[in-house]
């Protein structure tokens, strides 16, 4: 009886620890961060949050208290973050990611001002009604890529383009939200998509060769699995002649042949522009969501060569950079 | 940490307590080492999502999302007993099937179930903040599946089936079936899991593919957890011991998170935990050491 005395008395005195330390500082505005994962791409978005908010006269450690959490990919804990941030009672929550900004708008019930960046289709997430007027206490900046122009620029540069092999994972959100609508943006322009799933980065070199006959050009969207393994599919473009084109330039220079793309850096600049005005008072409620502004094309004339296909002069006038 | 983020660690702490009693049941009771959580959590999320934006009312929703969990163990449970294969990988091989079962449940990795009814939405309008509702029902919920799983292995099937994981043999010999009482076991194990899935989904604001991913070894922590903190001598101490485990260790996630005035950094967040979860672990039994000394001065 008396051990379990002192072992409930351990429990709350943990618990008690718990509690004790934590009373946020109330001078600066606090603005917490969190990510599902620490990836290159979601660290740019929230290096260019900081520094827009910077370049805004909202310097951290400053006029601002920045706090960054990741969820370490575990989405028990992405919750438990959430939790943290809503019971700290910061000026704006900014979740990175579909899963983080899902977890915080459960736990902010629209008391805790949050504007959410690369989130791909913030309406299928249910995180706003509709984009130009998301309403309740929530905004954001989505990083959904203009499937459009890049198709154009695969069909510039393979004229005789008709089947598109797009490797991605079937369990990530955004890259299955992508696929089809590149599927709806390439049907008006004769071309059938041609899916090859690869659950893990280990299965990408084979979803890659799978494709191998089946179709004219390989093209990679923002998935972050396939993303990772990019240098598989590198090898299966320049084995079988097959030219790899992708929807983000950091790409081009791991070996992808072309990208119209954006840099995840410039949308945590828009995502910090966002962030500056619900510091300076605006309701998130009342500031559309916003899609990429700043696109760039980048070429890689050495893949092109190694895949097979020649680069179109005034393409190559266009580019923000070409690859030697 | 703030008051928000205590409950919000005894409400996901009370989720896992049930992944952690099934956990029990199937490692502890059963002596059965079952990885099939890892895809009975998500797919218990993505039953319940999926039904209750199809508009099934969310109790039938989250029962459903159980009795899937359930049908998985029993797959798990069949391959092993009946096809005779080795129960860790056939708990394996159920668990990597039901990625590719849990993407076809909702057609899409992730079904998100913001502002939509829940089995938490009737209790919202009592009165009590918002943030007092969903732990205050999840303990409602997880007392009331301690009890009955607690009057069930007390029952004759519940005795026979602790005989099959302390002996089988002897349990034979005494004309229990434990083919059978395994596969029921698995499957009331995975069936909690699944229903703990379906009640995350609902907590959470979504299922989502990645959510099943390292569940097994968070739910063995908080049963090895609970055990290091009660050292349990019956069930229903044993079960009790599981959820307050599994709240343990939430509490040292809220905890490490509330780490950074030590100088650490989101990307110590495992580390840390892990620590204080050895210190949890550890400071129980220094204490019998210093206890048992003074007994023998004496």
């Amino acid at each position: 009886m008396k051990k379990n005395t002192v072992r409930a008395l351990a429990v709350i005195l943990l618990a008690g620890l718990a509690l004790g330390p934590g009373q946020a500082l109330a001078e600066a505005k606090a603005v917490k961060i969190t990510a599902i994962v620490e990836h290159p791409a979601l660290d740019s978005v929230r290096k260019g949050v900081i520094d827009e908010l910077a370049a805004q006269g909202f310097k951290d450690g400053d006029a601002i208290a920045v706090e960054f959490q990741s969820a370490q990919g575990d989405v028990g804990i992405a919750g438990q973050i959430a939790q943290k941030f809503v019971g700290d009672g910061p000026a704006v929550i900014v979740p990175i990611s579909t899963p983080s900004a899902q977890a915080v708008a459960a736990a902010a019930k629209g008391r805790v001002p949050v504007v959410f960046s690369a989130v791909t289709d913030p309406v299928a997430a249910k995180l706003v009604p509709e984009w130009k007027k998301p309403g309740a206490n929530i905004t954001g900046v989505s990083d959904l890529t203009p499937l459009d122009k890049q198709l154009d620029v695969v069909k510039r540069m393979v004229p005789s383009l008709k089947n598109l092999g797009v490797p991605y994972n079937p369990g990530e959100a955004n890259s299955v939200v992508l696929l089809n609508k590149l599927k709806d943006v390439a049907q008006p322009k004769g071309i059938t998509i041609i899916g090859a799933a690869a659950p893990s980065s280990n299965d990408v070199l084979q979803a890659g060769r799978s494709l191998v006959g089946k179709v004219d050009a390989m093209f990679v969207t923002t998935d972050n699995t396939v993303v990772s393994a990019l240098e598989a599919l590198v090898k299966v473009g320049t084995e079988a002649k097959l030219p790899l084109f992708a929807a983000d330039t950091a790409s081009v220079d791991r070996g992808a042949v072309a990208a119209v793309g954006f840099d995840y850096y410039d949308i945590g600049r828009q995502t910090g522009a966002i962030v500056a005005r619900v510091l300076k008072g605006e309701k998130p409620g009342d500031i559309p969501v916003e899609g990429v502004e700043k696109l760039q094309l980048h070429l890689n004339a050495r893949t092109a060569k190694a895949m097979g296909i020649a680069l179109p002069e005034d393409l190559a006038k266009q580019a923000a950079k070409v690859v030697e | 940490m703030s008051l928000i983020a205590f409950l919000g660690a005894i409400e996901i702490g009370l989720m896992y307590g049930l992944v952690a009693i099934g956990v029990y049941l199937s490692f502890r009771i059963l002596d059965f080492p079952d990885l099939t959580v890892d895809g009975s959590l998500p797919l218990g999320a993505a039953v319940g999502a999926t039904l209750i934006v199809a508009g099934v009312p969310p109790v039938v929703a989250t029962l459903a999302g159980g009795l899937a969990g359930g049908l998985a163990g029993l797959v798990t449970a069949w391959l092993s007993v009946r096809l005779g294969i080795l129960h860790l990988l056939a708990s394996i091989l159920t668990m990597i099937a039901l990625h590719s079962v849990n993407l076809r449940v909702m057609g899409k990795p992730n079904q998100p179930l913001l502002g939509v009814d829940t089995v938490f939405t009737p209790f919202e309008s009592l009165g009590l903040s918002p943030y007092w509702v969903t732990p205050v029902v999840l303990l409602g919920i997880v007392a009331a599946i301690l009890l009955a799983v607690n009057w069930f292995l007390g029952s004759e099937l519940g005795l026979a089936m602790r005989a099959t994981g302390a002996n089988a043999r002897m349990a034979r010999a005494q004309g229990i079936h434990t083919g059978w009482l395994t596969m029921l076991g698995i499957a009331l194990s995975n069936g909690l899991v699944g229903m703990a899935g379906a009640l995350f989904a609902q907590i959470q604001g979504g299922a989502d593919i990645t959510m099943g991913v390292g569940v097994i070894v968070v739910g063995l922590a908080a049963v090895i957890l609970g055990e290091a903190i009660v050292s349990p001598r019956v069930i229903v101490i044993a079960l009790i011991a599981c959820v307050l485990g599994s709240i343990v260790y939430r509490l040292t996630v809220a905890l490490a998170l509330n780490a950074g005035f030590l100088g650490l950094q989101a990307q110590d967040l495992k580390l840390v935990t892990a620590v204080l979860v050895v210190v949890a672990m550890v400071l129980p039994g220094l204490r019998r050491k210093y206890a048992g000394s003074k007994a023998v001065a004496r």
